[in-house]
């Protein structure tokens, strides 16, 4: 390693050499390589932490590029944590870089996170955050937390020194539908770059101990007013009794088995002229979709079910394959006999695959 | 009273905060308030949990309201 590289932090004032050295003993596990995940890798890595773990099991996308800037066009249908482990080598070699090819799960959650020091939260759904929560109480392990929605963001650092964790402010995990992701809702691509590298900034601060890290604090960032707000919260003592991990933190029993066809099967269909139900927004219909398929928006799904025919095979597309199977045990729910078929990985893996 | 609206809350809304005058309606504690802010923009019912926070504190239902008070609405977000 060049003795140089790190100059122009160690000489700052507090941090020195002996905030670089804690920063090439820390462990870090950063989980999610997307919007979030992307900055908080970048600049981690950049800044010379020593290992740094990253579990994802997601392929780029083309409508990822916008927020994830680390995948480049050349990237599109790879996995990401082969694309970002390629770059992150070549930005910094001397980092200890471990990849995860797999989503966190309950089965390899507490296996995968008791190897680090500190956990950041760069997921993009309530079932793993609600899953990193549970599983870093259990093994005492600080997490930095971050999340969007639209134009704005949280950042939090829980469980940090007998701090606060995310059940203090958000007891239980919100019912499906309650709360949309950014697949529906959409994200400015600045944003996840701003909350991430807010994130990666605490996690260093919980590495090298220099300021006042964000625990028991939540802080809410608005992009279009560039606001930043503190919200204080308190430790609720019930909130750190987690003995095991639940059975499952998905919103309905894996279990279950829904009906899928292969996105590679669009063509095919098409050619059959199936029934093919698009239930994105209206807007993301008018910017693309498939010849002679039918748009019914996922909200007004049960409402204007009447342009279906249940008579026929139903083939449910959205863009990533998530609100297909929603708009598909909907469906069932009133009609048990038809035949319904959610079109996995949705549109993005159609159109990755036709790239 | 002012209360500053965050994530889903802020789509229901439409706006980023509104004005309660006591003429509209009294309201005593945040669990009050909850039960509002659901009559009043009926969505807020399918929200089965938000975080409240008066004058910048994460504030229990319990919590009683002043007429000078700053709420805000805090839903979770998931996006990443």
């Amino acid at each position: 390693m060049n003795p140089n590289r790190y100059t122009r932090q160690t000489i700052l004032k507090g941090f020195g050499s002996e905030g670089q050295q804690k920063l090439a003993d820390a462990k870090v596990l950063v989980i999610g390589a997307g919007g979030l995940g992307v900055p908080v890798l970048t600049y981690l890595n950049a800044m010379g932490v020593g290992k740094i773990g990253i579990v994802d099991n997601d392929t780029v996308s083309i409508t990822n590029l916008h927020r994830q800037v680390l995948y480049g066009q050349g990237d599109v249908g790879q996995s990401k944590v082969v694309a970002a482990l390629e770059k992150l080598k070549g930005q910094n070699s001397d980092t200890e870089l471990v990849v995860y090819h797999t989503f966190l799960e309950v089965k390899n959650a507490l296996e995968i996170i008791q190897a680090y020091d500190i956990v950041v939260d760069a997921s993009d759904n309530f079932p793993t955050r609600y899953l990193v929560n549970d599983a870093c109480v259990m093994l005492q392990k600080p997490f930095v937390y971050g999340a969007l929605h639209g134009y704005e963001g949280q950042v939090s650092v829980f469980n940090h020194a007998g701090g606060p964790t995310y059940r203090c402010l958000f007891p239980r995990m919100p019912k499906e539908n309650e709360v949309p992701n950014c697949n529906e809702h959409g994200v400015l691509g600045i944003i996840p770059g701003i909350i991430g590298n807010l994130q990666a900034l605490e996690t260093i601060k919980v590495i090298t101990g220099i300021g006042e890290v964000l625990s028991g604090k939540l802080l809410i960032f608005d992009g279009l007013q560039q606001s930043f707000r503190k919200i204080k919260f308190k430790l609720q003592p019930k909130s750190l009794q987690i003995q095991k991990l639940q059975d499952y933190y998905e919103w309905n029993d894996p279990c279950e088995i829904i009906p899928t066809v292969e996105a590679d099967a669009i063509q095919k269909l098409l050619a059959e002229e199936a029934q093919i139900v698009d239930v994105r927004t209206d807007e993301e219909y008018e910017n693309y979709h498939l010849p002679n398929s039918i748009h019914i928006p996922l909200n007004d799904l049960v409402a204007n079910e009447g342009s279906i025919d249940f008579s026929r095979p139903v083939y449910l597309l959205c863009q990533s394959g998530k609100r297909s199977e929603m708009a598909l045990r909907q469906l069932r729910e009133k009609h048990p006999e038809s035949s319904l078929f959610s079109i996995l990985g949705g549109l993005n893996q159609y159109l990755a695959a036709c790239s | 009273m002012e209360i500053l609206l965050f994530g889903i809350a802020k789509d229901i809304v439409g706006q980023s905060e509104i004005r309660i005058s006591s003429d509209d309606a009294a309201l005593h504690s945040v669990q009050e308030l909850k039960d509002f802010m659901v009559r009043k923009f009926p969505e807020f019912g399918k929200l089965s949990s938000f975080a409240v926070a008066v004058n910048s504190e994460y504030a229990q239902d319990d919590v009683p309201l002043n007429r000078n008070d700053e709420i805000a609405i805090i839903p979770p977000v998931s996006g990443g």
